[in-house]
């Protein structure tokens, strides 16, 4: 599956719930269906500094593309670390460089993503797409 | 000093007052707004609004310089305004009130100056556990340039300062002891007076944090004796921008000016200038006008509300609100002192701050999250931050109720 069609089914499955406390619950389930970070990758060097919840997160290569793995100390962050994980995960290096992340804004969630969020979130899709600049750049 | 008759006598008219609030009428997310972050900033009365706005259609113009009409007017109301704080604090003299930016300012203003004159190698500062980074930061920078040592009052489980350790700590290489009134994360009130009067026994000089205590209870420099005050007009219902420096005149006198510019000369040369008298040595450049104008007005707003009554009403929807909140099942607060003001910050089991904060804002309660600006607090406790629900004189019981069936709801949905 694409990144485009990853982020389009999230959408469609946010597309069900008419109240925010449904929606609430569906990003916290997600976050329970993270593939969680190996213990030991769990450092300050994985680290991603949000001002108030934190998120860890680890990426292995494999046949031309990037798994991730995360965990994060807040729940809902933690489902929408979930999110962004099952969107880009299993992508290639390319793909997730370039790609265009726009579920979030449309399942409501936009303020996560600006700077008065600080839960890390924006800064973890940074560091994800940096690892696709950076095995990008090893393939070639 | 108010008497007791007139305190008890006092009515105080939450419905009436809120009316005043027009923030309060706000919805979010199509809900009535639950304002539970008045420790962050509070709202502001028409009355507040309506004198900045007079200021910017009537006579704005410049303080202290134009020959003009609108300059004396402004001058004036400016001048209007420190009379009005000077009263509200009970200084001695207006010139010893200085406009600020704000109390992170005004303490800046202490540390550089009268650390700049005063400190020495070796010399010791002395504050407590329970400081916000900005009665922290200012004089770790003047502690490191001038080789002296910042020291730290500790605090125990129930976020009380432990005096005893005070005590041993007080020595005279202390050159200043600068605490906080009240405290902005767990709202514990700190025994002022006693600090104040053994410092003073040493001859050492004591600066008070009021940023969260001037807008909740009396507070009188005189019979406090405190040497400096720092306090902030945004969270006394005034604007954003404007604070208060109170400062003991002789002091003011002996401490060298803070920034240079207009306003603050007497006479300037290219070989010499000779610095304006108090309060202007202190307030260099065009200050903020229509801000310390408007706090003014805030202090009318108070005194007229009355801030004994204030103190009343809070305290009572304080007790009220702790009572329910520890009938919540594994919430737990995180300082339990037992003289508090302003503030309850809570844990509810395992689940993060943030998360509960997130879920109570979706069901339009604003409350704060996270460190609150004391890190090295948070690290005594082992803890990321807390949810802090903190109250202005406007907050209501049906309000706590409301907060209260917020968290539960949380909990549910978090655990």
């Amino acid at each position: 599956m694409t990144i485009k069609e990853e982020q389009d089914n999230i959408i469609e499955e946010f597309s069900f719930f008419s109240d925010w406390d449904e929606k609430y619950e569906h990003i916290i389930q997600m976050g329970k269906d993270l593939p969680l970070i190996d213990p030991k990758y769990k450092t300050d060097e994985n680290l991603i500094r949000g001002c108030q919840s934190r998120v860890w997160l680890h990426a292995d290569y494999n046949n031309g593309k990037i798994y991730f793995t995360a965990d994060s100390d807040a729940v809902i962050t933690k489902g929408l670390v979930g999110m962004v994980v099952r969107v880009l995960s299993g992508q290639t290096p390319r793909d997730i460089a370039n790609a265009d992340i726009y579920f979030i804004d449309e399942i409501g969630l936009k303020s996560h993503l600006s700077i008065t969020r600080s839960n890390g979130l924006l800064s973890m899709l940074k560091q994800m797409k940096m690892y696709g600049v950076a095995y990008q750049a090893k393939e070639i | 000093m108010t008497n007791s008759d007139t305190i008890t006598d006092q009515v105080f008219d939450v419905e009436s007052i809120r009316k005043d609030f027009p923030i309060l009428q706000t919805k979010v997310y199509g809900k009535p707004l639950i304002y539970l972050d008045n420790a962050a900033t509070t709202q502001k009365p028409l009355q507040v609004l309506q004198t900045l706005e007079k200021y910017y259609t009537e006579y704005n113009s410049n303080v202290h310089r134009g020959v003009h009409l609108l300059s004396q007017q402004a001058t004036e109301a400016y001048e209007a305004a420190r009379k009005k704080i000077a009263a509200f604090i009970n200084a001695k003299h207006d010139h010893e009130v200085i406009f600020t930016k704000g109390t992170t300012n005004s303490i800046n203003l202490v540390a550089y100056t009268y650390g700049r004159k005063f400190l020495k190698e070796g010399d010791e500062v002395l504050i407590s556990a329970m400081e916000h980074h900005s009665n922290i930061v200012p004089w770790q920078i003047i502690c490191e340039e001038k080789n002296a040592v910042l020291k730290v009052i500790p605090i125990d489980e129930a976020g009380e300062l432990q005096m005893n350790e005070f005590d041993k700590l007080l020595t005279p290489k202390v050159k200043i002891v600068a605490v906080t009134y009240v405290s902005n994360s767990l709202g514990t009130v700190n025994p002022v007076r006693e600090i104040i009067a053994k410092a003073h026994a040493l001859n050492i000089p004591v600066l008070l944090d009021g940023a969260q205590a001037v807008q909740h209870m009396p507070l009188d420099v005189q019979e406090l004796d405190v040497d400096f005050l720092a306090f902030s007009g945004h969270k006394m219902y005034g604007p954003t921008g404007i604070g208060i420096l109170y400062g003991k005149e002789k002091w003011l006198n002996d401490m060298p000016p803070y920034e240079g510019g207009g306003d603050m000369i007497s006479h300037v040369t290219f070989a010499k200038t000779t610095y304006n008298e108090l309060p202007f040595k202190f307030e260099a450049g065009t200050p903020d006008i229509s801000g310390a104008i408007a706090l003014g007005s805030a202090v009318d707003y108070i005194q007229q509300a009355g801030i004994h009554a204030i103190q009343q009403w809070e305290e009572e929807l304080i007790a009220y609100a702790y009572d329910k909140l520890a009938a919540i099942p594994s919430l737990r607060f995180i300082g339990d002192a037992r003289h508090r003001a302003g503030a309850i910050s809570f844990l509810i089991g395992n689940i993060h701050p943030f998360d509960t904060g997130e879920i109570l804002d979706k069901q339009s309660i604003a409350v704060r999250t996270g460190h609150h600006c004391t890190q090295p607090l948070m690290e005594l406790f082992h803890i990321p931050g807390t949810v802090r629900a903190s109250f202005a004189c406007y907050n209501t019981k049906a309000e706590v109720d409301e907060l209260v069936r917020a968290i539960e709801k949380a909990k549910r949905m978090l655990e």
